[in-house]
C-alpha cells in the first residue's frame, strides 16, 4: 500500500481533475474543452482503476506496473488528442487549419501505432526499464509538440488569457514529466521520480482550474508581454 | 546519452515555460490601473519598482488573500526568488542580465501590488456584505 503522503497526494490530484471538470461545467467551457475534459474524467477513471490493482496486487506487483505504464501511454495519446484540439484553436482563423488538423490526427495516429507495435513487441519488458523509456519518449514528443505550439502562438499574437494559459501549463507539465523519466533513466532515482511525478501531475489540474475559474473567455493580454526580451 | 539530451532539453524548456507561464500572470493583470489607497500604502508612485516586491508581499501577508489569486501569487513568488538569486549571483557579471532581472522583479511587484489591490476591495465587499446581516 502507498504511504500517507502518496496517498494524499493522489486524493489531492484526483480533487483537481475533478474540479477542473465542475469548473468546466460551472463556466460553461465544458464543450469548447471537451478534450481536456475527457482527458481528466478518463484520467480519474485510470487513477480509480490503478488504486483498484495497487490495492489487491500491491505496488511492487507486475499486475501494477503494466496496468501504470500501460494506462499512462494511453491517457498520454488521449492528451495528444487534447493538444490538437489546442492546436485547431489557435491555427482557428486560419487558412490552412484545415491542414494543420489533418497533420496533427496523422501525428497522433502514427505515434499511437508505433506505441502500440513497440508495446506488442515488449509486453514482457513494460516491467522494465523499458517502461520509463516509452514514457519519456511520448512526454518528450508531446513537449515538442507544445514548445511548436508556443512558438505559433508567439508568432500570430495570439492574445486570449485562457489558451495562452493552457498550453504554457501543457508545456510545463510535460517538461518536467519528460526531465524526470530522464532522469529515472539515467541513473535509478525511482525514489526522487516517485515523488515528483504525481506532485507534477497534480499541478496540471490545478493550474488549468485556476485558469477556468480565474479568466473568462474573454480575456485577453498583450502578447508582447509575453516575450522575455522585449524588442 | 538520449536519456541526457531529453534531460537537458526538458530543463531548459521547464525554465523557459515556467517564466513564460509567469508573465502571463503578469501580463493578465497589467491593464489593471492601482487605487490611491494601495499607492499611499505601499508608497508606488508612478510604476512599481523591484525593491516594492518585498513589501507588498508584508503587506498582503495581513490581509487575507483571496482564493483566486493564491496560486498565481505561489508561482510569481517562486519565480521573483529565482530572479532575486540571479540579480546576487550571476547578473553581476552581466550587466544586460542584471538589467533584465530588475525589469522582471519589478513586474513581480506589480502582479503583487494588483493582488494586494485585489484583496483589499474583496475584504471591503465582505466587510460590508457582513454588515448588511
Amino acid at each position: 500500500m502507498p504511504g500517507p503522503l502518496a496517498s494524499v497526494i493522489w486524493y489531492l490530484g484526483a480533487a483537481f481533475e475533478l474540479g477542473f471538470v465542475v469548473c468546466s461545467i460551472y463556466r460553461k467551457s465544458f464543450v469548447r474543452y471537451l478534450f481536456l475534459n475527457v482527458y481528466f474524467l478518463l484520467t480519474l477513471s485510470s487513477s480509480v482503476f490503478r488504486h483498484f490493482v495497487l490495492v489487491h496486487s500491491g505496488v511492487s506487483s507486475d499486475e501494477y506496473r503494466y496496468t501504470y505504464f500501460y494506462s499512462d501511454a494511453i491517457l498520454t495519446l488521449v492528451l495528444y488528442g487534447a493538444l490538437i484540439g489546442l492546436y485547431s484553436k489557435v491555427f482557428a482563423e486560419l487558412r490552412f487549419s484545415r491542414y494543420v488538423r489533418a497533420s496533427a490526427v496523422l501525428l497522433l495516429l502514427g505515434t499511437a501505432a508505433f506505441s502500440y507495435a513497440v508495446v506488442a513487441q515488449s509486453q514482457e519488458r513494460l516491467s522494465t526499464d523499458f517502461a520509463y523509456e516509452l514514457s519519456q519518449n511520448l512526454y518528450f514528443v508531446g513537449l515538442v509538440l507544445t514548445y511548436v505550439l508556443w512558438g505559433a502562438i508567439l508568432k500570430l499574437g495570439e492574445t486570449r488569457t485562457r489558451l495562452v494559459q493552457i498550453v504554457l501549463s501543457l508545456g510545463l507539465y510535460f517538461s518536467a514529466y519528460a526531465a524526470s523519466y530522464a532522469l529515472i533513466n539515467l541513473g535509478s532515482m525511482d525514489s526522487v521520480a516517485g515523488f515528483i511525478v504525481p506532485v507534477v501531475g497534480c499541478l496540471l489540474p490545478l493550474a488549468w482550474t485556476v485558469t477556468i475559474w480565474r479568466y473568462s473567455e474573454d480575456a485577453r493580454l498583450v502578447p508582447a508581454h509575453l516575450v522575455a526580451v522585449q524588442r | 546519452m538520449m536519456a541526457a539530451l531529453i534531460f537537458a532539453v526538458s530543463l531548459v524548456t521547464l525554465l523557459m515555460f515556467f517564466v513564460s507561464y509567469c508573465r502571463s500572470l503578469m501580463a493578465a493583470s497589467s491593464r489593471h490601473t492601482l487605487s490611491a489607497e494601495v499607492r499611499d500604502v505601499t508608497g508606488i508612485k508612478d510604476l512599481p519598482c523591484a525593491r516594492d516586491y518585498v513589501k507588498v508581499r508584508q503587506l498582503l501577508q495581513l490581509c487575507p488573500e483571496r482564493p483566486d489569486d493564491r496560486a498565481g501569487l505561489r508561482a510569481v513568488g517562486i519565480y521573483y526568488d529565482i530572479l532575486d538569486m540571479t540579480q546576487r549571483s550571476i547578473a553581476r557579471l552581466f550587466p544586460q542580465l542584471s538589467d533584465w532581472t530588475e525589469h522582471e522583479r519589478a513586474g513581480c511587484a506589480g502582479f503583487a501590488a494588483v493582488a494586494l489591490d485585489r484583496c483589499i476591495a474583496f475584504n471591503r465587499e465582505t466587510l460590508a456584505r457582513e454588515g448588511e446581516y
